[in-house]
């Protein structure tokens, strides 16, 4: 990870990995600007005239120009307080949000690890099953094979045949988990998706993401928790204000954070 | 050598790129099942809330062909057409399908936000699944317009196969309508605001509740224009098709395919060249 260590401004004229390691996923000086109709006043003091009020839209700079490479079979944490654009440097490196400038390369399409979104609650787990897993782009007949692992790894054998809204929280979060994690991915984004179920859960799917991981894939985690970090992770990257402040190895990233929030 | 080089040299692909046309179409191509799975689980879902579930599909159109075909029969005095209730049972219960296609596609990006904000799949499954839904639901719905329509007094003939095929490309225009609604709407929210209306003006300028030739006796040339309104046309020809003693132009064949081809090719490629657009959320 030599050269990465810095922003991403010193990548514009850098020399590849010399130790011949894979790069699978290439973010070259991303840059996401949203614009957003503003509703009411500016903060008074932020010294913008009566004149030139640009009433109405203003322009979020969510993602500075960020630069990383991430090789194979690596696991990535990425951290940075709310607000800071680790959620929009994800939707970039997964093609969702386009970036204004820059771009995402990757040997694979990357995916965030979430199906959530294409279930239906009046429907039976059973049926859910079906529809997110066609979502994730598996066949008919796939499913019918994965049914059992999925129920079983969820734990919701007595339940699946009741409908969705019917679960418990933590019931639908495993439900989720387990129809997401059923795909195999090549390139995988995990949004603190760690932090449902019960303890019990939380540790068996923190072994499922590390077998994933495995399987030759590349995985990103982004966590609010510096424990699970540093658990699963070869490598962290934080985020702050849109810039990346640092990238290497977890116990001085996380540190250096943490002092930070000091 | 800059990092866009060298992904390149590397294989690496440029994330969140449009794939070409054929490449795009083969991608929800192989989406298929599920946007017909999403269709089939919504209306059951839908059916789930509701205590009359299914019947609600019915009882709509039905209100509504009561409603109009006694305000409007009572209006038009000596110009309603010969069985009028027979003619407005026809066009109500076939407009409905357009109508609710273009809504329904309208809504089918921006209201599926968190689920494009997730997942990757071509967009196209969406606006498509949400006419496969409409289909599913037109089909018992056609069952009761025939079992109305045969209460009414119409002979069942082998003529009335054809609305198979009319049905058919029916739904390539609406799947066209549903595109270039669901693109719109993406760009300009407040089309949602505009639509019930836009349904409004077309359900009485499509002659839904009047015979065209009657009621613009006076205007020929505006008769003739109807002759190439899209919706006009394909009311007229399934009249003519289950209705006793109504003819129809067999042209308006033509002519209504290749306002559905056209609409649904302008349709495609519409959607498809805005495809990196659909996951922005300002």
């Amino acid at each position: 990870m030599a050269g990465l260590t810095e922003t991403g401004d010193k990548l514009n004229e850098f020399m590849p990995s010399e130790d011949g390691r894979k790069p699978v996923v290439v973010v070259d000086n991303v840059h996401v600007e949203y614009r957003v109709h503003a509703a009411g006043r500016k903060a008074p003091g932020t010294g913008r005239s009566l004149l030139n009020r640009t009433r109405g839209l203003r322009t979020v700079h969510a993602l500075k120009g960020v630069s990383f490479m991430a090789y194979e079979n690596e696991s990535i944490g990425v951290i940075g307080s709310n607000g800071s654009g680790k959620s929009t440097l994800m939707r970039a490196l997964v093609g969702l949000t386009p970036p204004s400038q820059g771009a995402v390369y990757a040997a694979s399409r990357p995916n965030m690890l979430g199906v959530g979104a294409a279930l239906i609650p009046e429907l039976s787990g059973e049926k859910n099953i079906m529809l997110g897993g066609l979502a994730l782009g598996f066949g008919k007949a796939e499913i019918d094979e994965l049914r059992d692992d999925i129920v079983a790894f969820a734990e919701l054998e007595e339940f699946i045949d009741l409908p969705m809204r019917t679960y418990s929280s933590g019931m639908q979060a495993r439900l989720k988990f387990a129809i997401a994690a059923s795909k195999q991915h090549e390139i995988l984004i995990v949004d603190e998706a760690l932090a449902v179920g019960d303890q019990r859960f939380r540790q068996r799917s923190e072994a499922r993401i590390r077998e994933i991981r495995e399987n030759a894939g590349t995985v990103f985690l982004v966590s609010h928790s510096m424990k699970s970090i540093l658990d699963t992770c070869s490598r962290v990257i934080w985020i702050n204000k849109g810039v990346l402040q640092m990238d290497g190895e977890p116990k001085e990233v996380v540190a250096a954070y943490r002092d930070s929030r000091k | 050598m800059s990092l866009a080089e060298y992904s390149e040299r590397s294989g690496l692909r440029r994330v969140g790129a449009r794939p070409s046309l054929p490449s795009y179409l083969a991608q929800a191509w192989r989406r298929r099942d599920f946007a017909i799975a999403m269709a089939q689980y919504k209306i059951e879902a839908a059916n789930h809330r509701n205590r009359l579930g299914m019947l609600w599909i019915f009882i709509k159109p039905t209100l509504n062909a009561l409603m109009y075909g006694l305000i409007f029969g009572v209006l038009q005095g000596a110009n309603r057409p010969p069985n009028f209730p027979m003619f407005v049972v026809i066009g109500v219960f076939l407009f409905e399908f357009f109508a609710t296609s273009m809504t329904a596609g309208a809504r089918s990006i921006t209201g599926n936000g968190a689920l494009v904000q997730s997942l990757a799949f071509p967009r196209i499954t969406l606006p498509l699944s949400t006419v496969i839904q409409q289909l599913m639901t037109l089909v018992p719905m056609l069952v009761v317009m025939a079992v109305y329509i045969v209460v009414l007094g119409a002979p069942i003939t082998t003529e009335w196969l054809l609305i198979i095929p009319l049905v058919a490309i029916f739904t390539v225009f609406n799947l066209g309508v549903a595109l270039i609604a669901a693109r719109l709407t993406v760009h300009v929210r407040d089309l949602t605001q505009l639509l019930p209306l836009i349904t409004r003006i077309l359900f009485y300028t499509s002659g839904v509740l009047f015979a065209i030739d009657r009621i613009l006796k006076n205007h020929p040339w505006a008769v003739e224009l109807f002759n190439f309104h899209p919706i006009h046309e394909m009311l007229t020809i399934a009249r003519g098709l289950l209705m006793p003693g109504m003819t129809y132009p067999p042209v308006y064949w033509l002519y209504f395919t290749i306002w559905s081809v056209a609409v649904f090719v302008a349709g495609i490629l519409f959607f498809w060249s805005a495809e990196e657009r659909y996951g922005r959320i300002d």
